[in-house]
């Protein structure tokens, strides 16, 4: 396959539903385009290459690489380490690569917790003997290695220096075809270096068609507990959007469709923390607590709405956790306690 | 604990009461901790939640937002959006283990000295007992730089797992 002088292209799946794998194949029978233009180097998910292929390619081999996923454990971390040396050009591909997406929300709770979850105290596992997997185990034959869970989900560039983001979980087909086809035409990218691209400039909210009245709120609600009035902003009806707070680029997708945003394509330029940039978006929204009311009585009254955001560090952080200030939950050393999920 | 461990509370105060009640309990010679370090912001409704986590994660074992009383604020009502935003963080930092004592608001008006050092007082006492927060080093992994391949607690399980207690 090698030396026909086409760029040779990569894609990678580290900590990830695999989402983002679909939606490359999203953009159509333009993926035959990718075809012509590209030689695959590897790309587990759709040609059959190993590892050990990857290490037998000089450094900088791989023209333009698509790693999505966040950085779990041992072997994700390797992969990003492999595959930065070997690429030319490497791009954070969906959310998880950009700022950890769901795999990340495990940062609020500890890896025993994980492991209880997922391998013992779950209704759909059958563990009688209990078994949880560990990263070595003594067979007659040897020992056996499995990658090393870390106790934090990292994002791609938190790992290994990336040079492009393409945001979005996944991203959007139009978005990915308009990044592929300008490194297919050669049209010059922005400069590298953790550089956004496929995605707007501006909040979801100038994209979204719903109308905005100033309206303040006194409770939020689920999306199952009211149908939202059409064409009007779903954040003004009690609908938590994370609009204001998000970048654009999906041309709001789901606020169209009456389902608040919940901030897959990240924060804004210049924003280092989505959810607190939210939180502070919802104290302008929430109408409780005014100068009408006594002072010791403004509290609880506020109290009293917020309570109403279930789950707010899963709901404010549910693409951006690995990405945020704190990144992890703190948990008290010594207690076996399920982190800090309430 | 060391018996030197001595917390640290950023102060984010208003400009038009809070840091005045600051100057003022300065000027009247008022005792209280030194554990506060101010910072001057306009309003307290100026403070974003950034600023706050922020200052978690930079070192602070306690934050506190003092600003005007309501119906005092010098752009009506910023101190009510610090206040709703107060709330939530509050609510927050709870689900990433922080305790909530380490985040207080107070109100605090340029002739009240005396509440403001009272609360610096009170909040120092509150963290004193509860110890230091260093979110780098404890929660982050050394000098703040991602945690290189922490080996997590799984490892150190048996391979059988007894039933949760």
């Amino acid at each position: 396959m090698a030396g026909n002088g086409k760029p040779k292209f990569a894609m990678y799946w580290a900590a990830s539903c695999g989402g983002c794998e679909i939606a490359v194949l999203n953009i159509g029978d333009k993926i035959l385009a990718v075809d012509e233009a590209f030689d695959i180097a590897f790309w587990p998910c759709a040609a059959d290459f190993k590892v050990k292929d990857v290490e037998s390619y000089p450094d900088g081999y791989i023209d333009l690489c698509l790693f999505n996923g966040g950085i779990r454990n041992s072997e994700n971390e390797e992969m990003a380490h492999l595959l930065r040396r070997k690429s030319k050009v490497l791009v954070a591909f969906g959310s998880c690569a950009h700022e950890g997406c769901i795999p990340a929300l495990a940062n609020l709770t500890t890896p025993e917790a994980i492991f209880r979850a997922a391998y013992l105290n779950n209704i759909s596992t059958e563990n009688p003997k209990r078994v949880v997997p560990q990263p070595v185990t003594k067979v007659p034959e040897g020992e056996l290695h499995i990658p090393v869970f870390y106790d934090r989900v990292r994002a791609l560039d938190q790992v290994v220096a990336v040079d492009y983001i393409i945001p979005g979980c996944p991203p959007e087909p139009h978005q990915i075809w308009n990044v592929l086809e300008a490194v297919i035409s050669g049209t010059p990218l922005p400069p590298p270096g953790s550089t956004i691209i496929g995605a707007g400039k501006v909040a979801v909210c100038e994209e979204c068609p719903l109308e905005k009245h100033e309206k303040t709120i006194t409770r939020f609600y689920r999306p199952y507990e009211i149908v939202p009035e059409p064409g009007l902003c779903l954040l003004e009806q009690g609908l938590f959007c994370m609009g204001p707070a998000t970048r654009s680029g999906c041309n709001a997708r789901c606020p169209r469709v009456g389902m608040g945003c919940r901030g897959c394509y990240g924060p804004l330029d210049g924003v280092e923390d989505q959810g607190a940039r939210m939180l502070a978006a919802l104290a302008s929204v929430v109408g409780v607590g005014t100068l009408r009311d006594e002072e010791p009585k403004l509290e609880p009254l506020i109290e009293e709405v917020m309570e109403t955001l279930v789950d707010p560090a899963g709901t404010l952080y549910r693409y951006s956790m690995a990405h945020s200030l704190l990144q992890r939950a703190r948990v008290e050393t010594g207690s076996s306690a399920a982190g800090g999920v309430r | 604990m060391s018996a030197t461990y001595e917390p640290v509370i950023v102060g984010f105060l208003c400009n038009w009461c809070s840091y005045r009640a600051a100057d003022l309990a300065g000027t009247a010679r008022l005792h209280y901790a030194p554990n506060m370090r101010p910072i001057r912001v306009m309003c307290s409704g100026r403070v974003e939640p950034d600023l706050v986590l922020k200052a978690f994660r930079e070192g602070a074992d306690g934050v506190l937002i003092a600003g005007c009383h309501p119906g005092e604020c010098h752009y009506i009502e910023g101190n009510l959006k610090a206040l709703r935003r107060y709330v939530l963080l509050k609510q927050l930092i709870r689900q990433w283990g922080i305790e909530p004592e380490r985040l207080q608001l107070v109100w605090a008006s340029a002739s009240e000295g005396t509440v403001l050092a009272a609360a610096v007082n009170r909040m120092t006492e509150q963290l004193r007992a509860l110890g230091p927060l260093r979110w780098q080093q404890t929660v982050l992994g050394g000098d703040g730089r991602p945690v290189a391949a922490a080996v997590p607690k799984a490892e150190a399980m048996a391979t059988t797992m007894p039933e949760e207690a």
